[in-house]
């Protein structure tokens, strides 16, 4: 059945008939757009607490105070491996799109593995650290700062958990078909992303 | 056209899950249609209105009298707060962005549903938890520090109903960060192909412009608050000067949500003036990419004008100057709206329907508002006004002369369409007038109180200014009554009016076009675009065109079938 | 309806409509009556600014607003008549007029404000300060960090210069105050302390026609000093200290008003300004300064009450937790 518009001139031109039939492929998944669009306004969440610390930090004669410093080894250690796991789960996204979901399944445990170690970390270095949340103004910043991007990264885990989780089902993910892989590798390298300008503020800042 | 046009994509096509049409009950509980959405919206945050209404009764009646004797001032600080609290983030924003929102946009721009429906049903379900936290809140006296919640003050007073309160405001925050993904994502990707940019209606417009405005705003604001949270449970101390803190912070976080949020609350009213307006005149929009446009400024701009509510607190000298000069700024872009709308009317035909009444009172006391906003916004006035009955004057103007007329307008326009029944005219004027009288009668003595010396969030003042006090007093009991008719027409009308039929207003727009109330996924074809959302008068005949439209599209339904 | 039969030419309608709409505004502008009493030399300022403004809002709402009345008017639609309107879209020249006029207007408003802002002290800094003082111990105050400024200062007599608030103008930032007052807010109260003569009072002395400065402190939760007649007012910050700089220009008694909410009773907080005639004002430094020696707790009790507003303070006054002993405290 096809019916025949006919089209007003709207003072626009008339409406050039609608060609690319195919244009919407297989599916009409918008997830992808959605999650960036989400990851955008997040990224303004850290925004708010990045400007706040920055206020802080200018505010201050010594900025950290005096028995608050950061300890620079273990978390250089860390950052070294959050921002290489973010080059593992590129090679686990790579695998799906050849089809290899045995590739998948190995790059993904490695990326939350090196997330765990990740957290692990961090929980070690708030155990050395000496001082506690309420200690000034610094720590409240260096823990709630730390802390809300570790939230992420262990909801990053998750992720991948569930992406392998998922991938037991057969060609539950495919070369084609594999967005859900991509999401959480997007939401990966935002949470890496963000600890990166972290570490600027938190621990290469506080040494100058 | 082809066939393969007329197919939807896939991944939206009827999954044969749901009924034929909804059940009452589908109406109360987890629902992905966006209409079913909408209605779940519109609802539930009128019933926050008459409650958040109510509160504000309780403050006037303590107000009629100097001394503080009807209520207990902590009382009335948790009353004013909630008031606050509950108008704007349970009434104004869920109602024109969720409600009309999710009704419309889907329908406007000729798609089955939202990008995201699962999402959209959760956005929605995040709103009744923290509704219930708000009001328990109150169980525990409440919070009491105002909606904006300055700390040091939220910090000392009522511990637990303030961090009742933030985790409401932080549940209903990402309840529209979720909505604002998509909205964007709908209008961006499931328009129908064959609508171009310079016909997607303007509401749709609108829309696009809040959502951005809430996506770079509301984190900002759940940053502010969480921090907030911690310093009151968790002994931080980001806001408390004697650890090294400052409050001033605060108030930057919070403004820079806060203001943007005053045009989350506008523009998805002026995309449904749009809308009425040229219906009701049946005059095509005046201006239509001068209005598109200014809505896209008014969300840029808007995003850099928070500090003119600091023009008092530790703010120096450049900054209240550069944010006097943002701020009178916005008021271009805001008049090419109000000016275009004036032109719309201009030679129009219009008809004294009470959606168009209400959309002629929004632009007269918008107007006043917005006027007494760009006083405001010079820092030399603000500083005597700021914190006054002034500002209290100022933004009733706005947000009830403003928002909530245009939301009534809304109700009453799309009435029809929701329900498929016609309200009853007489009671809508009715509504109208009283509405009307009383906004005016309850808020333009307090720009006096203001100027003359009277502060805000006060339970007891002077005895001189006891007489104006009444005025307002008497205006916000006309409109506490000026709710009845609306409430028996809406009841009555939902119930027994008379059917309405797909378009009772002979509007173009593609809502229109299909049965009211839409079928579940809106349209049974894709809809075709036979003529721009508002080319009214192409030629006189068009009543009659209307009419063969119909006939047409009823045609095809049923060679389809 | 340009189509329509006119017998009086537009222009001449146009031309009417203007100076009738012109006239109003003006005399509304002039006549609003809206504003209190004038104590300071900043009211006056303000004033105009805000009659200004309420011509041109004046004028803009009437045009806006009689065009809609008679568009509805006009333009209604006439029983039976069921057609749509002409298909206009737009008027390209009549939107840029529409967008220019405000965007004018509201330039011309931004660059008076901050010329008014400049004269009524928005500006006083540090800057000012030392280029007009060439004294040593200024230059080391602009260089010195904020926390060094008060014991240095208060050494040699200067004045602190505070970053927010209203300070000198451009003339009188030149000069030194003549009375300076530090002012603390406190739940629900207003203290005054007089550095140079050491007085501390419950409400606010002050010489007429002198130039004084007040640095507003908060001890426990925002508050905000405003005076309504001399149309000037700051917040009162925990931790900042701000000021204000004004000259009163006649005697009397006025409110001073709490304007930031700061709990239950603040509709309670509420003193009075207190200005004198020099001689009258040196009678009053004179009489605390006795009474403050010998007894403090005296003095406070005899300052510290609020003149008009003690009735409806007075059921309060356990809640208030403002007595003699936590004022001492206070010092
Ligand atoms: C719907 C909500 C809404 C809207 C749309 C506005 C619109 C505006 N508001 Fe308002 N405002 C609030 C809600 C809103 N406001 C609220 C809730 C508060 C108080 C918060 C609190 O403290 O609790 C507030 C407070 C507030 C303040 C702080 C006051 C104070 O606390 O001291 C200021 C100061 O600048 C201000 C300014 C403005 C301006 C310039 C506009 C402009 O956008 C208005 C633009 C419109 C027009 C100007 C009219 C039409 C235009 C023309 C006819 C063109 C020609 C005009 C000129 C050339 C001037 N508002
Ligand atoms: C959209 C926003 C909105 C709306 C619609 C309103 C509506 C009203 N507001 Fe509100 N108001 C605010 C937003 C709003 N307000 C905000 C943000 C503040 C600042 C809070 C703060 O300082 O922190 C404020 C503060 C505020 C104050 C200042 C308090 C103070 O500073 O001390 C006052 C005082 O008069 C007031 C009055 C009113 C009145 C009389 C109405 C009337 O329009 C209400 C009319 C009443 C009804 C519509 C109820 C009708 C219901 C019935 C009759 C019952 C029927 C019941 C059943 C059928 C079950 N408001
Ligand atoms: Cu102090 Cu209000
Ligand atoms: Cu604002």
């Amino acid at each position: 059945m096809t019916i025949q518009g006919t089209f007003e001139e709207t003072g626009n031109g008339a409406k050039p008939s609608h060609t690319e039939a195919a244009g919407h492929e297989e599916h009409g998944d918008y997830r992808v757009l959605g999650l960036l669009t989400f990851l955008f306004s997040e990224s303004l969440m850290f925004g708010g607490l990045f400007a706040a610390y920055l206020v802080y930090r200018a505010s201050t004669e010594t900025w950290p105070p005096e028995s608050t410093e950061v300890e620079l080894l273990l978390p250089a250690i860390n950052t070294i491996i959050l921002v290489s796991s973010s080059f593992v789960i590129h090679r686990g996204d790579s695998a799906i799109k050849k089809g290899d979901v045995n590739g998948l399944r190995v790059w993904y445990l490695a990326t939350a593995l090196m997330g765990i170690v990740f957290l692990g970390g961090q929980v070690y270095e708030y155990l050395t650290l000496g001082y506690g949340l309420t200690t000034n103004v610094f720590s409240n910043c260096f823990y709630v700062m730390t802390g809300f991007h570790g939230l992420h990264v262990l909801v990053g885990v998750l992720l991948i958990f569930g992406v392998m989780w998922r991938s037991r089902r057969t060609n539950h993910y495919n070369a084609e078909k594999h967005t859900g892989v991509e999401m959480a590798e997007i939401y990966w390298h935002f949470v890496d992303i963000i600890w990166i300008i972290l570490f600027v503020l938190l621990y290469v800042l506080t040494q100058i | 056209m082809a066939q393969a046009d007329l197919t939807m994509d896939h991944s939206l096509e009827r999954n044969g899950k749901h009924p034929e049409k909804w059940n009452w009950y589908h109406y109360f509980w987890y629902n992905t249609d966006h209409k079913v959405i909408g209605i779940q919206y519109l609802v539930t945050s009128f019933a926050f209105y008459l409650i958040a209404g109510v509160m504000a009764l309780f403050m006037r009646a303590e107000l009629y009298t100097p001394d503080s004797d009807l209520l207990d001032p902590n009382m009335y600080n948790a009353l004013l707060t909630n008031h606050g609290t509950m108008m704007i983030f349970f009434w104004i924003v869920p109602a024109a962005i969720g409600g009309f929102g999710n009704y419309l946009v889907p329908l406007m721009i000729g798609a089955k549903d939202m990008a995201f429906p699962n999402l959209n049903a959760i956005a929605f379900w995040l709103n009744p938890p923290a509704g219930a936290l708000l009001i328990a809140s109150l169980f525990f006296g409440g919070a009491q520090s105002g909606w904006t919640a300055y700390p040091p003050l939220s910090l000392v007073t009522n511990n637990i109903g303030q961090s009742f309160w933030i985790l409401s405001i932080v549940l209903v925050g990402t309840s529209s960060i979720l909505g604002s993904v998509n909205f964007l994502i709908t209008i961006f990707k499931l328009k129908t192909p064959n609508m171009t940019w310079d016909e997607l209606p303007l509401f749709c417009w609108a829309m696009i412009a809040t959502s951005i405005l809430a996506l770079f705003s509301t984190p900002v604001l759940a940053i502010g608050l969480v921090l907030l949270l911690f310093d009151i449970n968790f002994g931080t101390g980001f806001f408390r000067p004697e650890m090294g803190g400052s409050v001033v912070v605060y108030q930057h976080l919070f403004w820079f949500y806060s203001h943007p949020a005053v045009y989350l609350m506008i523009l998805p009213i002026f995309g449904i003036m749009s809308e009425i307006v040229t219906t009701h005149a049946r005059k095509p929009i005046f201006g239509y990419k001068a209005i598109a446009y200014s809505s896209l400024a008014i969300c840029i701009v808007g995003l850099f004008v928070w500090v003119h509510h600091m023009f008092t607190s530790g703010t120096p000298a450049w900054m209240r100057m550069f944010f006097t000069i943002s701020t009178l700024i916005v008021a271009v872009p805001t008049g090419v709206k109000i000016f275009s709308w004036v032109a719309t009317l201009w030679g129009g035909k219009i008809r004294f329907t009470t959606p168009l009444l209400f959309a002629v009172g929004l632009l007269a006391m918008f107007v006043f508002g917005g006027l007494s906003g760009v006083t405001l916004g010079t820092a030399p006035f603000d500083i005597h006004v700021h914190d006054t009955y002034y500002v209290v004057a100022h933004f009733h103007y706005v947000l009830f002369g403003g928002s909530v007329f245009g939301i009534y307008a809304a109700v009453y326009h799309w009435f029809p369409k929701i329900t498929g029944r016609m309200y009853n005219e007489t009671w809508g004027r009715i509504h109208f007038v009283l509405t009307f009288i009383g906004t005016n009668l309850t808020f333009l003595p307090m720009h006096q109180l203001g100027m003359q010396g009277m502060p805000r969030r006060i339970a007891m003042y002077d005895a001189q200014f006891e007489a104006l006090n009444q005025i307002c007093t008497y205006g916000s009991m006309l409109l506490g009554f000026s709710v009845l008719p609306f409430l028996i027409n809406m009841i009555w009308c939902w119930a027994k009016g008379k059917p309405a039929g797909r378009n009772p207003w002979h509007s173009l727009t593609l809502e229109w076009q299909t049965t009211s109330p839409p079928a579940i996924e809106n349209f049974d074809e894709e809809p075709i675009i036979w003529a721009g959302p508002y080319d009214y008068g192409i030629d006189t005949q068009s009543l009659e065109t209307e009419a063969t439209v119909e006939e047409m599209l009823e045609e095809v339904g049923q060679e389809v079938r | 309806m340009a189509q329509e039969k006119e017998t009086v030419p537009s222009s001449l309608i146009t031309l009417t409509v203007g100076l009738l709409v012109a006239g109003i505004s003006v005399w509304y502008g002039q006549n609003n009556g809206l504003l209190p009493e004038q104590i300071s030399k900043q009211a006056p300022l303000v004033d105009n600014l805000f009659d200004l403004m309420v011509t041109i809002g004046t004028a803009l709402f009437l045009l806006v607003e009689g065009a809609i009345v008679f568009a509805l008017i006009k333009f209604r639609r006439r029983k039976g008549d069921e057609t749509d309107s002409p298909h206009i879209k737009g008027n390209f020249p009549l939107e840029v007029f529409w967008t220019a006029i405000p965007a004018f207007i509201v330039i011309g408003l931004g660059i008076y404000s901050v010329q008014l802002y400049s004269e009524m002290g928005g500006f006083d800094n540090v800057k000012k300060a030392v280029a007009s003082n060439p004294a040593e111990s200024i230059v080391e105050l602009a260089s010195a960090s904020r926390s060094d400024i008060n014991p240095l200062l208060l050494a040699q007599g200067n004045s602190i210069i505070n970053r927010y608030g209203i300070g000198g103008n451009p003339d009188t930032a030149k000069t030194l105050p003549d009375l300076e007052v530090n002012v603390k807010g406190i739940q629900y109260a207003w203290l005054f302390n007089y550095p140079d003569s050491g007085i501390t009072a419950g409400e606010l002395h002050i010489p007429v026609n002198e130039d004084i400065k007040l640095n507003i402190e908060a001890e426990d939760v925002i508050h905000s000093f405003w005076l309504p007649q001399f149309r000037i007012k700051q917040d009162a910050i925990p931790g900042e200290t701000t000021q204000l700089r004004f000259t009163a220009t006649e005697t009397g008694t006025y409110p001073v008003v709490c304007a930031e909410l700061c709990g239950a009773y603040h509709g309670a907080m509420r003193t009075n300004i207190v200005i004198h005639t020099q001689e009258e004002y040196a009678q009053w430094v004179e009489d605390n300064k006795i009474a403050r020696s010998p007894d403090f707790e005296q003095t406070v009790a005899a300052t510290s009450q609020p003149v008009d507003d003690g009735e409806f303070m007075k059921p309060y006054v356990k809640d208030l937790g403002i007595d003699a002993e936590s004022l001492k405290a206070l010092q």
